[in-house]
């Protein structure tokens, strides 16, 4: 197979140089050039996240300081919203929507898995480019789209979509009962659509490359576990998106065209609607379909960036190379099997919620081996802690902090109390949102010489992760304290019930760490974009790696590799492998990169 | 207080963190590294770092224990809910212990291994012995966890019939609760929302005997000690009744019927006079009284004292004023229950006083009327 699609490429290598005057509209804009999409990606993601990160801040000040006024609030949320500086409830709750929206499709879907995938899968497998450029151009394009349809239902005159992230109906289906149910809700479901669109031909994309492109000798038990886990993503995504669209489509159809899929007995505003035999419940399970699968989607891709960052920064393999890869498969095949522990007590049969509570607590097994297998990948390394490697093992701490909490969560006896509480929030922030933003962070350090052809400055990456860090734990550890005492989520403010009165001080710490972590991120920011332009000329492999992209010349071109394509003749972990003597199997080289024939008296080890 | 010690710290260390960068860099000389990549010193300053970082980990841990914990909510006032809190403290237990050792390890290795020259890395690629030991240990505490959690919950969602427990309706609708006893019958009337007209605000279905002994009320009373099974019904959107005290939350989804049972164990009197409670009651109401002050000064008018009572709030987002849907729970001795309960008006009764009322609405415009007729 590999062999089939090698021949044609370099086919097309032979016409290389002939039709390549690019002018900046197809250089740039309508690139078919998976390295630049993948820019493209990054930078729509990174201005997307800036959004995100900005109305989290918003609605944090509001929590820790209720019904103030602040001048910022009526700068960005104008007279309507923020009448005297005062946020509204209306506007808290469009805020808190769509943040969570932005940051799991926006910033972790796309943003993520988007950058990644386009700008790896084919150097990692040694392919000139994506299956399909132009469907890759699409893509990219159509998640630009979607981007600006969610950006402009801000500017809806009844506000933006603000029945929560997850728009269970009837919120989300009645304008009567939220005013961001109406044209808000409208453009969310179409953005949402074409979101759905874009990522699936993203991931068939990305499925037919890894399966199909693969240069010689590069068999899937030698791929790098980034590949792995951007090929496994792929699938989940392509198994889980066509649930949500159906939901989305259903409930258009609910809101303009009068059917009944989820709505039933329904009195609103003094008058009974005409919708019979639908069920809320229904629409919990098709979003969770996606929803639950979609957290792996957003967490697998960082766990590659990571397993690829650790192995190479700790000039070790990855400890456990098999046991990672049948952990993503183990962990993508549950994921399809765990939604109902979003639902306990929504009312569906008791039975199931047991059912649930089992998958779900399986699933904690392929990641717990995962952890360890990172921690043992660090064990009697030669730890070169860059910048990247700082927000690998970052994510590891994250990740096992919050994912330790989901063994509360995923025992339905245990949700009863903490269901939709801040324990929640805590939960899901560390375990999928920090960590899978630190896979983000890493991949930017340690691939930004891929990218743009030079370095990050590495003193403001320290700042930037020391200062994230403990801001992040500062933000979401006491929010599990909070959560135990029943403090509900998606509260406008919590001085309705004098109960929660003592929170108010942890909510207030919890603002301001979320306002520093929140503003060191513009270092990070200043630090990508000036390292663009200024950042020094990286050299062509600058972290000693294995893998098959630092062969790549430093400056892009298309078609990636200038004469043919390497061939692979190892794993991509031999980091520090001795021959029976002691030495290096390269004397003087502590790596030996994937091209590399196998040398004399050297073992090719069954991985 | 605690805000500016935060923020100090913070700028702190990232002061320190720049400084140390700097005085790297300058103390190199001529031979500045820039290319960007960890030097020795790097590894030496982030490894150390990494192992601070974990023990500012313990001390957050620590002091949000030995702070916090007190928020967790006080003894459970059902009877289901003191298996929930005993699953819940072992959970925490196993999982802060699995913390402590990952976390501990994890940093320190960073530390330990941080990288030098000359240092060889020691290539450990694969040992199955010890990846079957880690896989195998989380399935057998996990397994007993699963086993636990499933027994407690089908104590608690299968409702033992034989125990004839109280049917109550709970209503929800934007953005309040109503509650529904079922009367002597023990039977809730039939409803559904195309029902509703006037005082009929929870659309019972008027033909229905069952309903005629239905009390509606705006606050729910129980009986300490007796098994109650409750109806959700919402007539909107979905709303989440959320018990905290009583370890119980449903969620109420218009067009269908939702159930939760419990048994309340703790009378409000009792609660409000345990030691807990006073603590945090008196606690509370000096937040209150300071941020009065503040209050007053603005011209306000001044907070409440506050006194505990069992609360019902709602825990699914349902609109704007979602975070304000609360419905006050007391729980109180059979003899005081049913002294409360004789005092509301049924359901008969309320239809038939609106009837009344509205006719003697319609023979009053007659009259009017028929006086209008004679002074023409």
């Amino acid at each position: 197979m590999s062999a089939v699609g090698h021949a044609t490429l370099d086919h097309s290598h032979d016409d290389h140089g002939h039709h390549h005057k690019q002018t900046f509209i197809t250089k740039y804009i309508f690139s078919t050039d998976h390295k630049m999409i993948a820019k493209q990606y990054l930078i729509t993601g990174l201005i997307m996240g800036i959004i995100g990160i900005l109305m989290s801040v918003l609605f944090r000040m509001q929590l820790a300081w209720p019904e103030q006024s602040f001048a910022i609030f009526n700068f960005l949320l104008g007279d309507k919203w923020a009448p005297d500086g005062v946020m509204t409830p209306e506007i808290y709750l469009a805020l808190v929507t769509i943040h969570g929206t932005i940051m799991v499709f926006f910033v972790l879907t796309a943003g993520l898995s988007g950058t990644f995938s386009n700008l790896l899968i084919p150097l990692q497998i040694g392919a000139r480019d994506m299956a399909s450029g132009f469907l890759n151009m699409v893509s990219y394009w159509l998640f630009f789209i979607s981007c600006a349809i969610m950006l402009s239902s801000l500017f809806v005159e009844a506000g933006p979509a603000s029945a929560g992230w997850t728009i269970y109906p009837p919120l989300s289906a009645l304008p009567q009962a939220i005013g961001g149910s109406g044209l808000g809700m409208t453009l969310w479901l179409s953005s949402m659509a074409i979101f759905i669109a874009s990522s699936l031909l993203g991931s068939l994309n990305y499925i037919v490359t890894v399966i199909n492109l693969r240069t010689n000798g590069m068999s899937m038990t030698r791929l790098p576990l980034t590949i792995w886990a951007f090929f496994v993503t792929a699938i989940i995504g392509v198994v889980s998106f066509p649930v949500l669209l159906s939901a989305a489509l259903m409930l258009i159809m609910d809101r303009s065209f009068g059917t009944s899929f989820f709505l039933s007995d329904i009195f609103i505003q003094g008058e009974v609607l005409s919708h019979q035999g639908g069920s809320p419940v229904l629409f919990e399970h098709l979003f969770w379909f996606l929803g639950h699968p979609e957290v792996y989607i957003v967490i697998l891709p960082a766990m590659g960036l990571v397993s690829e960052i650790m192995a190479t920064n700790a000039r070790k393999p990855i400890f456990g190379y098999r046991a990672m890869v049948a952990s993503i498969l183990a962990i993508a095949f549950l994921s399809t099997i765990v939604w109902g522990h979003h639902m306990f007590v929504s009312g569906m049969n008791p039975f199931l919620g047991s059912v649930f509570t089992f998958t779900t607590l399986l699933i904690a097994i392929p990641s717990a081996v995962k952890a360890f297998n990172w921690i043992t990948t660090l064990w009697k390394g030669n730890l070169q802690l860059n910048p990247a490697m700082l927000f690998s093992i970052g994510f590891v701490s994250t990740f096992i902090t919050g994912g330790l909490t989901g063994i509360i969560l995923g025992d339905s006896t245990l949700d009863i109390n903490v269901h939709d509480t801040y324990f929640v929030i805590a939960h899901f922030h560390l375990v999928m949102g920090i960590s899978a933003l630190y896979g983000l962070l890493a991949g930017v350090y340690h691939w930004f010489p891929k990218m743009f052809g030079r370095m990050m400055n590495k003193n403001l990456g320290y700042i930037h992760f020391w200062v994230t860090a403990i801001g992040a734990y500062g933000v979401f550890f006491p929010m599990h304290f909070i959560g135990m005492a029943g403090l509900p989520r998606r509260y406008y403010t919590n001085t309705a019930f004098p109960y929660f009165d003592d929170l108010s001080d942890v909510n207030v710490v919890i603002t301001v760490f979320a306002i520093i972590t929140a503003a060191v991120q513009v270092v990070f920011l200043w630090n990508f974009f000036s390292s663009i332009f200024f950042g020094k000329k990286a050299v062509q492999n600058p972290w000693n790696a294995n893998t098959l992209e630092w062969t790549t010349p430093v400056e892009h071109i298309h078609g990636n590799w200038p004469g043919e394509i390497p061939s692979v003749y190892r794993w991509s972990y031999d980091y520090s492998k001795t021959n029976e003597n002691g030495e290096y199997v390269i004397p003087g080289q502590d790596f030996v990169p994937q091209n590399v024939p196998l040398q004399e008296n050297e073992e090719e080890l069954n991985h | 207080m605690t805000v500016f010690l935060v923020i100090i710290v913070i700028a702190l260390f990232a002061v320190t963190l720049w400084q140390m960068s700097k005085i790297f860099d300058l103390s190199k000389g001529s031979d500045i590294d820039s290319s960007q990549v960890a030097t020795d010193k790097d590894n030496k300053t982030h490894g150390m770092f990494m192992l601070l970082f974990v023990i500012l980990l313990y001390v957050i841990t620590i002091y949000c224990f030995w702070n916090y914990s007190k928020f967790y909510l006080p003894e459970a006032a059902s009877e289901h809910g003191s298996h929930v809190d005993n699953l819940m403290f072992l959970s925490i237990a196993i999982i802060m212990f699995v913390q402590i050792i990952t976390q501990g390890l994890l940093h320190w290795f960073a530390y330990k291994y941080q990288g030098r020259k000359g240092r060889k890395a020691l290539f450990y690629a694969d040992n199955d012995k010890l990846e079957f030991i880690w896989t195998i240990i989380p399935v057998i505490v996990l397994a007993g966890l699963i086993i636990y959690g499933l027994f407690t919950w089908s104590d608690i969602m299968n409702i033992n019939e034989e125990e004839d427990p109280m049917i109550v309706e709970i209503y929800a609708y934007q953005f309040a609760w109503r509650a529904r006893y079922s009367g002597e019958d023990n039977t809730l009337g039939g409803a559904n929302v195309r029902f509703i007209e006037g005082v009929n605000q929870l659309g019972v279905d008027e033909s229905d005997p069952y309903g005629e002994d239905d009390v509606v009320t705006t606050e729910l009373h129980l009986p300490v000690g007796k098994p109650v099974l409750f109806k959700f019904r919402s007539q909107d959107v979905l709303h989440s009744a959320f018990f905290p005290h009583f370890r119980a939350q449903m969620n109420v989804v218009p067009g269908m019927i939702t159930q939760f049972g419990f048994t309340p164990t703790i009378t409000s009197e009792e609660m409000r006079s345990s030691e807990y409670m006073v603590d945090k009651v008196a606690n509370i109401n000096e937040i209150r009284k300071d941020n009065s002050k503040d209050l007053m000064q603005a011209g306000e008018a001044p907070l409440d004292s506050y006194e505990f009572e069992y609360y019902l709030l709602c825990n699914k987002i349902c609109g704007q004023a979602h975070y304000n849907m609360q419905m006050k729970i007391v729980v109180e001795s059979e003899e005081d229950y049913k002294a409360w309960l004789e005092k509301q008006q049924t359901f008969g009764e309320a239809m038939a006083a609106q009837k009344e009322s509205q006719l003697e609405v319609s023979t009053e415009t007659a009259e009017v009327a028929v006086v209008e007729k004679e002074n023409n």
